[in-house]
């Protein structure tokens, strides 16, 4: 990933609808945490957004002044932009059920 | 080490210093804050912490010309900026000059939910960039345990601040970070584990309702530092420590003399009054006349053309110009023409700190030669002894460094311990006059003594002090077996000194009278046994002419015998010349 930002839709008809997710994973630099917390990411937005988020991932290392913007302390930090209210989720999202709360997602039956 | 000055020599010994720049700080800690390491600041709400870390990063850039980063945990930048702004520090400036770097940094813990493993990288490179930003050397964290409230998992923080440490000072930056008060610990989080250089404590007392702020230095790794507690206070300028066993002894001194407006009292200091830039305790009981001294002393100073201030915490302005207006002052015009100026504040109204701020700003704007406290007694309801110790201790050396003459007067309570309270103070003065009430006779006088008075040949006798409509005037009391007299007594002893002299005075007059007398009988006398002595003498002679008379007759009378009696008495005397010398051998 190398910190550049990365974006992801899905396929088709769902663009336009606003329950679009819009997600930013702020790391720092390429650690066994940042990694862990990316691939999780990855997989949960993969069976439980599919096609309906966005997903930017930032490396501070590489453009520090963005930790301001969204008070970022602890890395790895999972923001959810949209929808409102903002959530942060800390840690490397290996706690695959606490994400799902922490992002108001209803765990999949 | 080869240096003499002893900051130069601390620095030697191997500690570099960061000075701070805070009024007095940099005397407690003999140069600053350790350099290129954290400090700890903690204290209570309210106890100025945020203030010093502001002060400190604001003369930093300043004075220093060293670049900061204020790390806000609490407040935004925005509220910071107007905080500060009422103690002249424009903070907005700075960061426009990039002198300075503002970061709120805000944890809402609502907001976090926790998965798994995490560290502060982010907090970590937000630093960094912030210190990169402008080059700073100086950092501060206010307040870093504000974390522990945002971030759930205490383990991983506790290990954190732990690398937080190590990586300022592996980034040489001098950090201060600021902590609440803990219960049993001095930091809630216990924060003073992981800061060792140095630790500052700032504590906001209140006693007898009057709040008074101290500052005390902990510990301070590898370096000699004041271990007391010292009063400090937040002025126009921010804060001042008032160091009292640091204060240097360098005034400059001047022979220069300023009267008191009494020429009495100037004859009793070595004919010439005070010595200018001195100052001067004045004691005495309620109602002696120690306004009266010190207006006098501020009218003839005004007069001279001596800018004087007068500082009043018993009466106000026009109640001082009124009363002494009955004894001949007239203050109001040298009022008028600015010579002379009148601050007036009720004791009680706030704490030490703030009269002192507000004394020391009246000082500063009205730049007087002349500078009167009437009384320094009220402010001792304003803080302890030893707390007015040191602000007394600081506003003499105010007052000296910029020569300006002071009289402090005190008002002591009546009894034996006249000499007691003033322990406190009298040390650090240079002059100091006592009024005291003398009860006697069915009246109150009042009497002035010189205690001390160094550099100069002052007067060891006790002087009447009299205050009448044409002002104050000292008389000689008069001292004698009864004791010391003064007021009535004093005249009527006056007056039974000259009655007795008059009676000594006819006794010796009569006295001599009749040794006259006596003398003339004794001449008389000799002049009656002289002529016996004569008539004697003259007897005596006519025996002895009598006598020769006699005598003569004999022989004559004898020789005419022996003429008559011729031959035979030839022969009888040769033969008696012959027989005379063999009868003798």
């Amino acid at each position: 990933m190398k910190g550049r930002t990365e974006k992801r839709r899905a396929a088709g008809s769902e663009i336009g609808t606003p329950k679009i997710w819009e997600l930013r994973l702020y790391v720092a630099g390429q650690t066994p945490k940042s990694l862990t917390a990316c691939s999780n990411l990855r997989k949960i937005c993969e069976s439980h957004l599919k096609g309906r988020y966005r997903l930017e991932v930032v490396d501070l290392v590489e453009q520090p002044h963005r930790s301001k913007s969204d008070q970022i302390l602890a890395i790895p930090t999972l923001v959810r932009k949209l929808p409102q209210p903002m959530r942060k989720i800390i840690g490397d999202l290996s706690d695959t059920q606490r994400v799902l709360v922490g992002l108001d997602l209803c765990p999949a039956n | 080490m080869k240096n003499n000055g002893h900051k130069s020599a601390s620095s030697a010994t191997g500690l570099a210093k960061c000075p701070t720049g805070i009024q007095g700080l940099d005397e407690i800690t003999d140069g600053g804050l350790p350099r290129g390491r954290p400090t700890l600041v903690c204290g209570g709400a309210g106890c100025g912490k945020t203030l010093l870390a502001v002060e400190f990063l604001v003369r930093g850039a300043v004075q220093f010309s060293e670049r900061g980063v204020f790390i806000s945990f609490e407040e935004t930048e925005e509220e910071l900026k107007a905080n500060v702004a009422s103690l002249g520090f424009d903070l907005e400036r700075l960061v426009q000059r990039k002198q300075l770097v503002l970061d709120h940094v805000h944890v809402e813990r609502s907001e976090i939910t926790e998965t798994g493993e995490y560290d502060l990288e982010g907090l970590f490179v937000r630093l960094n960039h912030a210190i990169d930003s402008i080059g700073a050397k100086r950092i501060v964290l206010d307040t870093l345990e504000a974390l522990f409230a945002g971030l759930p998992n205490e383990a991983i923080l506790r290990a954190e601040l732990r690398r937080l440490f190590r990586w300022l000072k592996d980034k040489g930056v001098t950090a201060v970070i600021t902590a609440e008060r803990g219960r049993e610990q001095l930091t809630r989080h216990g924060l003073e584990e992981y800061v060792s250089d140095c630790v500052i404590l700032l504590d906001h007392r209140v006693y007898e309702q009057i709040a008074t702020r101290h500052l005390r230095v902990v510990k301070y790794r590898g370096a000699l530092h004041g271990t007391n507690e010292f009063p400090f206070h937040i002025g126009s300028q921010g804060i001042s420590v008032l160091p009292i066993t640091s204060l240097a002894l360098n005034h400059e001194v001047s022979s220069e003399r300023v009267s008191t407006g009494i020429p009495r009292l100037d004859a009793m200091l070595s004919g010439r009054g005070f010595f200018r830039g001195s100052s001067i305790l004045l004691t005495g009981t309620a109602g002696v006349g120690k306004t009266s001294i010190c207006a006098c002393f501020a009218e003839s100073a005004a007069r001279r053309g001596q800018r004087t201030l007068f500082f009043s915490f018993e009466e106000s302005p026009n109640q001082i110009l009124q009363n002494m207006r009955s004894i001949g002052l007239r203050l109001g015009p040298l009022v008028k023409r600015g010579v002379l100026r009148f601050h007036s504040a009720r004791p009680t109204l706030y704490g030490l700190e703030m009269h002192l701020t507000t004394m020391f700003r009246e000082i500063e704007s009205f730049q007087p030669a002349v500078v009167i406290v009437d009384p320094i007694t009220s402010l001792l309801a304003a803080g302890t002894d030893y707390e007015t110790k040191g602000m007394v201790t600081r506003l003499i050396d105010f007052l000296k460094a910029g020569q300006v003459t002071s009289l402090f007067t005190s008002l002591t309570q009546g009894g034996h311990a006249l000499q007691q309270s003033e322990i406190v103070m009298s040390s650090l003065m240079d002059s100091w006059l006592l009024l005291q009430d003398f009860e006697g006779n069915g009246e109150r006088n009042r009497l002035l003594y010189v205690l001390k008075a160094r550099g100069m040949a002052h007067s060891n006798q006790v002087r009447e002090f009299l205050i009448s409509n044409r002002g104050i005037d000292l008389v000689d009391a008069y001292i004698g077996p009864n004791g010391v007299l003064t007021g009535t007594s004093r005249v009527a002893q006056a007056a039974r000194e000259r009655a007795q002299a008059l009676a000594t005075q006819q006794e010796a007059a009569q006295r001599k009278h009749e040794l006259e007398g006596r003398r003339t009988m004794l001449e008389q006398q000799i002049a009656g046994l002289r002529s016996q002595y004569a008539t004697e003498e003259a007897e005596l002679r006519r025996m002895e002419e009598q006598g020769g008379k006699r005598t003569r007759a004999l022989s004559a009378e004898r020789t005419e015998l022996a003429r008559l009696r011729q031959a035979d008495a030839q022969v009888a005397r040769r033969a008696r010349r012959n027989l005379k010398p063999r009868n003798k051998t």
